[in-house]
């Protein structure tokens, strides 16, 4: 019987998705290559939820790594989905903690937090990422900007490469004709944010542009992702982007050297660069809510400071409805903090946290309930 | 047409009785076309072997790493070659059935409906609706399912909104290759049914249905290979998830499109490892499904 | 895809079953609108008989149904923010929903840079999907058509993000020569003029490439369809007459398959028009609105919709990217029903 036949090889095709369906598994042995952490609390919900800023996400795959090396059958599930829709889920409760680009809005926002939490919600800076002004220009190496110069380059006022305001910060250099391409993030992003309102607040308003999600330069090429405008970059001669350092090291691009906001010396960015900016940033948040003032970071003026970098923060109730979550949360947040976790961080393009900040953080962490 | 002289007006006369070779610029506009018709056929192969070239020179490598088939990527770093994407082929078989669970029936009985029952006005808007259905873009079909469920109804996104945004997309196709098949089993076979009194519905079940079923079964599968290579529902409808998650109605689940999609924004030059490997593996699941497709119908009782 | 038959399905002994014995065939005419094949009053169909009939009809209108559906929950979600917006919706370039307070969106760029490329990609695609429709009916042997064909149909099995990728990393940078040579030597055209975008890789010209080669198969199938059904005598007749084969594909097959080709070509734009990832990924954003040129870049309707997507969480902004697939959908609606009236009988896609 032909119609037989064909059942039977419709139950085959089914059957061979069951056997599929039995033989996949998550057992990722020796794919990190992460060791277990010293000094962490385990215990707690499980499986702990948390989504938002796409930025801190390679850092918290790392984390999340060591967590579960850590704390055998505890995991968290973070998912990239941007920093507004981070906080909205955390504010709605359908995550246990947000990752967010910036700290919750006065007004509204910190209401609704302070509602979701019965009790205040905190700002915790966790992870800090450098953001290099790359540039692929041949025969030109170790280029300088300054925040006025860059704000210009940015906003198309400095047109060509041997422009006289480049010029003057690179003495020596043979810089070509050609126009200055701009690749721009065309996603809504919070590097675009950070970067831009580095631009505003370190460029004494040569920039002009509003800071936002979206790039406001109104010059250049978009691209999508940090990726996408690294992949332009490389591929066109003679462009500038800015873009997350890991990516503009694996493409192989240029990074700008910066003369921070306190004159002085172009400042490369390095981890320990970073670091010094990071330590010498401001906190305008209450006790344990460690809410930074940015500008303080982006006008850097102390020597050795570089100050673009984008600080990513974890949203956490300072006291949950629920012990074992709160148990959970402070477990994963203290490996987060450990050595073990905070090595890794370099290779995945951020910054181990400074000694001297990370106490605060550890302060804060160990004190939520 | 103007200068092919004696042809340019049919109706006349054919007053020469034995054949006439065409004059040479006859022949040399026939050659000029023969070329030109033959040269679109290459120029087509050119992308198409260019594209597969691409996708399997790039991703041979991937699909041949000894966890590629069995593994997810969970806990594997983004530097990492380590993990495969086990966890997103299952969620892109998974979305696609769960979608034909759904569009099978609907589609069967609105194409016997379209054969066998429908007259009149409204089944020619049916009619004309599957082929508005079949336009439908993919993008559009996602935004409804999320205004419609997750925006009105509250629903969380997960595999199975994207599934219903694969029902959409997967209707029409199982309607039409239906349809074409139903019309093709002979009248006799029904009149023949009728004449032993056995009732409509019936005759439709039993004797019509199986005969068209392998022509059925085709639809079904080029239905499934095209919505499994689609990304736009499942970038509204669902998020991406490194691990396996077995469960369609909650939670974040891979796909290989999306798989691809997030590896987008990988640096690591594993990344494109993964994004080429996961091209290569849909294509060739797609592959799969267009075979086994045609073999089907190569069984099938009724031919064109 | 095959003829429409129109004729009639033979229909059952006064539909139902009870009344076995009567077997003589039905000739009810297809004057009795709506309600044809229904029992007239002679009997009372079984009940198996009215549950299948109301399942199979309730599937029909089901679908009618989810159109219905799609235009109305889009409008809805689409309304209070078109209310909400501050400009004009069908006139203005930016389209912006950053602040929810302060939405500014309009859909003037998105539709130019979505017919700018779709109707590029249609004039590409176009006369080689004809070429391919006339190779595989009229010239390919019969033995080889069918794998040829097949060949061509797995062009539309490659999933549309494979082309994006593939557009973006491997024929952009093929395509820049020719793109450097139309906009310096051919710059005067507004076509060709220098676009918004400082670069020539990832303009609309080179996704409307992408495009008319992800359309190709669908032309091509529809064509080669109706191609096939080119009467057989009017062949037989030109070729009695003498006439080359250029000749009799002139005089018997363009003639009867134009109106399937224009249809093929219509659902070929309609797909164009809403292709999303690969426009997503090969076309780059620009900072200014589009002059009409291909060596423009911007959003298309959907790749705009698919670039927001994850930032789908405010009912507002949301709000305006459902109006901007609203417009899509009204767009593919027209050039869909265009492609089926034109199509008259001869096709079904």
């Amino acid at each position: 019987m032909r119609y037989q036949r064909r059942v039977a090889a419709i139950g085959l095709i089914a059957a061979s998705a069951l056997v599929l369906s039995a033989c996949g598994s998550d057992e990722n042995a020796g794919g990190g290559g992460v060791s277990a952490a010293p000094g962490v609390t385990c215990g707690g919900k499980p499986d702990l939820r948390s989504s938002g800023s796409s930025a801190q996400n390679n850092a918290m795959t790392r984390f999340v790594a060591t967590y579960q090396q850590t704390c055998q059958g505890q995991t968290l599930n973070y998912t990239p989905s941007g920093s507004g829709a981070g906080r909205n889920e955390f504010l709605g409760g359908q995550t246990d903690f947000a990752g967010s680009d910036s700290a919750l809005k006065d007004g509204d926002e910190t209401t609704r937090a302070q509602q979701r939490c019965a009790s205040p919600a905190w700002n915790l800076p966790l992870v800090f990422g450098p953001v290099a002004i790359a540039y692929n220009v041949p025969g030109v190496t170790d280029l300088v900007l300054d925040g006025p110069t860059a704000g210009r380059v940015f906003n198309g006022q400095v047109a060509t490469w041997n422009d006289p305001a480049i010029a003057a910060l690179n003495p020596g250099k043979q810089l070509p004709a050609a126009p200055i391409i701009v690749n721009f993030r065309s996603d809504e992003s919070g590097t675009t944010e950070n970067f831009q309102k580095y631009l505003v607040a370190a460029s004494n308003g040569a920039y002009g542009k509003e800071a936002a999600q979206t790039f406001n330069g109104g010059v250049g090429a978009g691209a999508r992702g940090s990726q996408g405008v690294a992949d332009a970059t490389k591929n066109t001669p003679n462009s500038v982007t800015y873009v997350e350092s890991s990516f503009a090291q694996r493409g192989g691009l240029g990074m700008a050297q910066v003369i921070n906001s306190g004159g002085g010396q172009a400042v490369p960015l390095t981890t320990e660069s970073v670091a010094t900016a990071v330590n010498n940033v401001q906190v305008t948040g209450q006790g344990n809510d460690l809410k930074l003032d940015l500008d303080s970071l982006y006008q850097a003026s102390a020597p050795g400071a570089y100050p673009i970098a984008l600080a990513t923060y974890e949203i956490v109730c300072s006291n949950y409805a629920d012990d074992q979550t709160a148990g959970a949360v402070r477990g994963f947040l203290q490996t987060a903090l450990s050595p073990n976790a905070q090595q890794a961080l370099p290779d995945a393009g951020y910054v181990p946290l400074p000694e001297q900040f990370k106490q605060r953080l550890t302060t804060a962490v160990n004190a939520i309930q | 047409m103007s200068t092919a002289t004696g042809l340019s007006s049919p109706e006349r006369p054919a007053t020469t009785p034995t054949f006439q070779a065409p004059s040479t610029g006859r022949k040399i506009k026939n050659n000029l076309a023969t070329f030109l018709v033959g040269l679109a056929f290459v120029i087509a192969l050119v992308p198409l072997v260019w594209v597969l070239a691409t996708v399997v020179v790039r991703g041979i490598g991937a699909i041949l790493s000894s966890d590629w088939w069995g593994r997810s990527l969970s806990g594997v770093l983004p530097e990492s070659y380590a993990g495969g994407v086990y966890h997103a082929i299952y969620g892109t078989l998974i979305q696609a059935a769960l979608a034909a669970v759904i569009a099978v029936p609907i589609g069967i009985l609105a194409a016997i409906y379209l054969v066998e029952y429908g007259r009149g006005r409204l089944a020619k808007t049916t009619s004309f609706m599957v082929d508005i259905l079949a336009g439908v873009p993919s993008i559009v079909a996602a935004l409804f399912i999320f205004a419609a469920f997750i925006s009105i109804l509250g629903a969380e996104q997960s595999a199975f909104m994207v599934s219903l945004a694969l029902v959409l997309l997967m209707l029409p196709v199982v309607i039409r290759n239906t349809e074409e098949m139903l019309r093709l089993v002979p009248d006799e076979l029904r009149e023949a049914a009728y004449a032993l009194g056995i009732p409509k519905w019936k005759t439709i079940l039993r004797i019509v249905l199986p005969t068209a079923l392998s022509g059925t079964v085709t639809g079904v599968m080029l239905a499934l290979a095209r919505v499994m290579g689609e990304t736009a529902p499942v970038l509204v409808l669902v998020g991406y998830s490194q691990s396996i998650n077995f469960d369609p109605f909650s939670g974040n689940m891979a796909s290989l499109p999306l798989l691809m999609f997030s590896e987008l924004s990988n640096p690591e030059p594993s990344g494109q490892f993964r994004i080429w490997g996961a091209a290569l593996t849909l294509i060739l699941i797609i592959m799969i499904l267009q075979l086994g497709a045609s073999v089907v119908s190569r069984f099938s009782a009724i031919s064109k | 895809m095959t003829e429409r038959t129109t004729a009639a399905r033979p229909r059952d002994p006064q539909d139902e079953g009870s009344a076995a014995g009567s077997a003589t065939l039905d000739t009810v005419t297809d004057t009795d609108p709506g309600r044809g094949g229904t029992d007239r009053g002679k009997a009372t169909p079984g009940r198996g008989e009215r549950i299948f009939r109301g399942l199979t009809s309730g599937s029909g209108l089901l679908v009618v149904a989810a159109i219905a559906a799609i235009g109305l929950f889009l409008l809805v979600q689409a309304v209070p923010s078109l209310l909400a917006d501050n400009a004009n919706f069908l006139t203005s370039p930016v389209f912006d929903t950053r602040d929810p307070a302060n939405l500014n969106f309009g859909i003037r760029d998105l539709l130019v840079v979505t017919l700018l490329s779709s109707l590029f990609a249609l004039v590409l695609a176009m006369p080689i999907a004809l070429g391919i429709a006339l190779f595989l009916t009229q010239y390919a042997p019969k033995r080889v058509a069918r794998p040829f064909a097949y060949v061509i149909d797995l062009l539309a099995a490659v999933p549309s993000i494979i082309y994006g990728l593939w557009g973006i990393a491997v024929l952009a940078p093929a395509l820049l020569p020719i793109a450097t040579f139309l906009r310096d030597d051919l710059g005067w055209f507004f076509l060709f003029a220098p676009g918004n975008l400082p670069v020539l890789t990832g303009t609309i010209f080179t996704g409307g490439v992408v495009l008319a080669v992800m359309i190709l198969p669908i032309i091509t199938a529809v064509t080669r369809e109706v191609f096939s059904q080119a009467p057989r005598f009017h062949i037989e007749a030109a070729q009695a007459l003498g006439a080359t084969r250029w000749e009799v594909i002139r005089m018997a097959v363009l003639p009867y398959g134009r109106s399937g080709y224009i249809a093929g070509s219509m659902l070929g734009l309609g797909r164009a028009l809403g292709e999303t990832i690969a426009v997503l990924i090969v076309i780059r954003a620009a900072t200014t609105p589009s002059g009409f040129s291909l060596f423009d870049g911007g959003y298309t309707f959907a790749s705009l919709i698919a670039s927001a997507a994850s930032e789908f969480s405010q009912p507002l902004p949301t709000g305006a990217y459902i109006a901007a697939g609203l417009v899509l959908f009204v767009l593919t609606f027209v050039v869909n029903a265009i492609a089926r009236v034109v199509a008259g009988g001869k096709v079904n896609g």
